[in-house]
């Protein structure tokens, strides 16, 4: 008999790895040994492809079947492999010609009567197999739409093994993907909604201009939920490779929603403030999965009543806000999962939370520790907190609110004005740009500077807070359609950075 | 007899007649001792051939060689050195092969034959 090959992807988080799948037929007892770190899914596959290699009218190569996986050292995890496995050792009786493997990446689960399933993680394998310079890949059927956005490798869908080996011989066709249509989806709904509120839709826009996280306070009813879904229609839709970016993270989750068109929409998730830290940062046992940090990758992360979050939870974020991703490590690896999002936090000023805060019944003790649950380290990469204030009428302000369109193309227009300042420099936003850079390169006169200094030297503001006043009043400035911010906008930065406010 | 003995007596007449049309000198048929049972011993004159021959009367159930699993491979071995003890030979090389005969009703009888397949 003989040796074949065939190729296949191993993930480990969002990164994969082309695989290559030996079959070597021969020289010893019937027996499969499969060697190559598979882990126990991997290890079932054994039984899954050789029932449907027979159910699929092949004959079974009554020798010593080794397969190795290399790279050997790969820890390989789950089902995926099936198809690759199966068409190898077909490949070592002639069954399929080892010139048509060549080149070609297999992924699929096989049914026991050689049905073709799907697997998880299909987008970011193939972004590897392309990147691995595989020339095409074939993946099951109802992962076609997921495949079809990555461009630049064929796809190729198949529904069983028959197929695939058909296809392997030149006999039959396989299904091509269609032309990604529909890239918008569904709007988020409009602002217009919201009545009133004219601080938090102050803050929201500047937070949409420059990228800032934001906490909005206040009391029960007044649209902190309302405007934060709101949000999301306020930002810039993703670029391709953002979008690309975030489709792997949910296909690696297995939440790519279905049909599979690449959503240009920037996420919104809203975890419960029961959450788990897996559930929060992403986590689970021996290679940690994406979660909620993750799937709002380049979207927005809300945390309603974000003083009941567990204290760790919410220091949990601290090192994802600032590097933009989030490496964790377990038993079988680290993974580093994308995860830049712009983070609003919602919260009660208080435990009893009235209508009017004058009416609050709790003693100034605990409504010290309730927002104290924000820790000052968290708090202090929240650029923007607004005060709600309880709406007093509703006639009075029906009709005349603005709507998404209209503060969008503001936010536009501050995010292009941003995006030229920093043109040939590596960020996009204000919130991006580092503290040294805009006390160096992009220093602002003295004067301006003024109300910082005065902020500093009386322990109201930390160095790190200073910093973000600077990018908050660059925000203002884009969005007010001035080179560069002056005294004014630093003290209007300020305000929406003093601690009384929360 | 039962008839699954019945059954392994032809299938290891079969295989004899098989090992001696390669050219190999049959030595022993069911040689016994306590730890066990060795099919046939036979030799090609450089080496000592222990043949364990596996028959079934189809494949509904696996093939016949995937029956000998590791613990039969370890008893053939043991049993190999008493053979070796009882007729005082003192170093040779052992090959050790699996004969699988699929005897169906009403199809020709297949050997095959697995060299050195433990």
């Amino acid at each position: 008999m003989g040796l074949a090959r065939a190729w296949s992807v191993a993930l480990l988080g969002v990164a994969g790895h082309v695989v290559e799948i030996e079959a070597d037929v021969g020289g010893g007892l019937p027996g499969f040994h499969l060697v190559g770190l598979p882990d126990a899914a991997l290890h079932e596959s054994k039984d899954r492809v050789r029932a449907a290699v027979v159910n699929s009218g092949r004959s079974w190569p009554n020798e010593r079947i080794v397969l190795a996986l290399s790279p050997a050292t790969l820890r390989k995890a789950g089902s995926g492999f099936d198809l690759a496995l199966a068409c190898a050792i077909l490949g070592t009786s002639g069954v399929v010609d080892q010139a048509a493997l060549d080149g070609t990446v297999l992924l699929g689960e096989l049914a026991l009567d050689g049905r073709l399933r799907p697997v998880r993680g299909v987008l970011p394998c193939l972004l590897a197999a392309r990147a691995g310079g595989m020339r095409r890949v074939v993946v099951p059927d109802a992962a076609l739409a997921e495949a079809s956005l990555v461009e630049g490798i064929e796809v190729f869908g198949a529904a069983s093994l028959t197929e695939v080996l058909g296809w392997l011989h030149g006999a039959r066709r396989l299904r091509r993907p269609e032309p990604v249509t529909d890239r918008d989806g569904p709007c988020p709904p409009d602002l217009a909604d919201v009545v009133g509120q004219d601080d938090a839709r102050r803050a929201l826009e500047i937070a949409a201009a420059g990228g800032h996280h934001v906490l909005l306070v206040g009391p029960p009813g007044t649209g902190k939920t309302m405007l934060a879904q709101r949000f999301v229609g306020l930002l810039p839709r993703l670029e391709p490779e953002e979008a690309l970016a975030l489709a792997a993270v949910r296909s690696v989750a297995g939440r790519l929603p279905d049909g599979g068109a690449l959503s240009a929409v920037p996420p919104l998730v809203a975890p419960h403030h029961s959450s788990s830290m897996a559930a929060l940062v992403g986590g689970g046992s021996g290679v940690a999965r994406p979660g909620a940090v993750s799937l709002a990758h380049r979207g927005v992360l809300f945390l309603d009543e974000a003083p009941e979050f567990g204290a760790h939870l919410l220091d949990a974020l601290r090192t994802p806000l600032e590097e933009g991703e989030i490496r964790l490590a377990r038993a079988e690896g680290a993974v580093c999962y994308p995860a830049r999002f712009q983070l609003v936090l919602a919260a009660n000023p208080c435990p009893c939370a009235p209508a009017h805060d004058r009416d609050c019944v709790c003693p100034s003790l605990v409504r010290r520790r309730y927002l104290g649950r924000l820790s000052g380290p968290l708090l202090d990469r929240v650029d923007l907190r607004a005060r709600m204030f309880p709406v007093t009428a509703l006639s009075a302000t029906g009709g005349d609110a603005e709507s998404t369109a209209v503060v969008r193309a503001r936010v536009l227009a501050a995010r292009a004005a941003a995006a030229q300042r920093w043109a040939g420099l590596e960020w996009r936003t204000n919130a991006e740009v580092p503290g040294p850079v805009l006390r160096t390169r992009f220093a602002l006169p003295r004067s301006a500077l003024r109300p910082l200094d005065a902020g500093l030297r009386a322990g109201e503001l930390t160095a790190r807070g200073a910093d973000r006043a600077i990018r908050v009043a660059w925000t203002l400035a884009d969005l007010g359609g001035r080179d560069r911010p002056d005294r004014e906008l630093i003290e209007e930065a300020l305000f929406f950075r003093d601690r009384r406010a929360a | 007899m039962a008839a699954k003995d019945v059954l392994g007596r032809r299938g290891e007449d079969l295989a004899v007649q098989y090992l001696e049309q390669q050219g190999l000198v049959v030595l022993s048929r069911n040689w016994r001792c306590r730890q066990g049972e060795l099919d046939v011993v036979a030799t090609d004159a450089d080496r000592l051939v222990v043949c364990e021959v596996k028959t079934r009367s189809g494949t509904r159930f696996g093939e016949p060689a995937e029956a000998v699993t590791w613990r039969k491979a370890a008893r053939i071995r043991r049993v190999t050195q008493a053979w070796l003890a009882a007729h005082q030979v003192r170093w040779c090389e052992i090959r050790f092969d699996v004969l699988a005969v699929v005897a169906e009703p009403g199809r020709p009888v297949t050997v095959q034959h697995y060299e050195a397949a433990f």
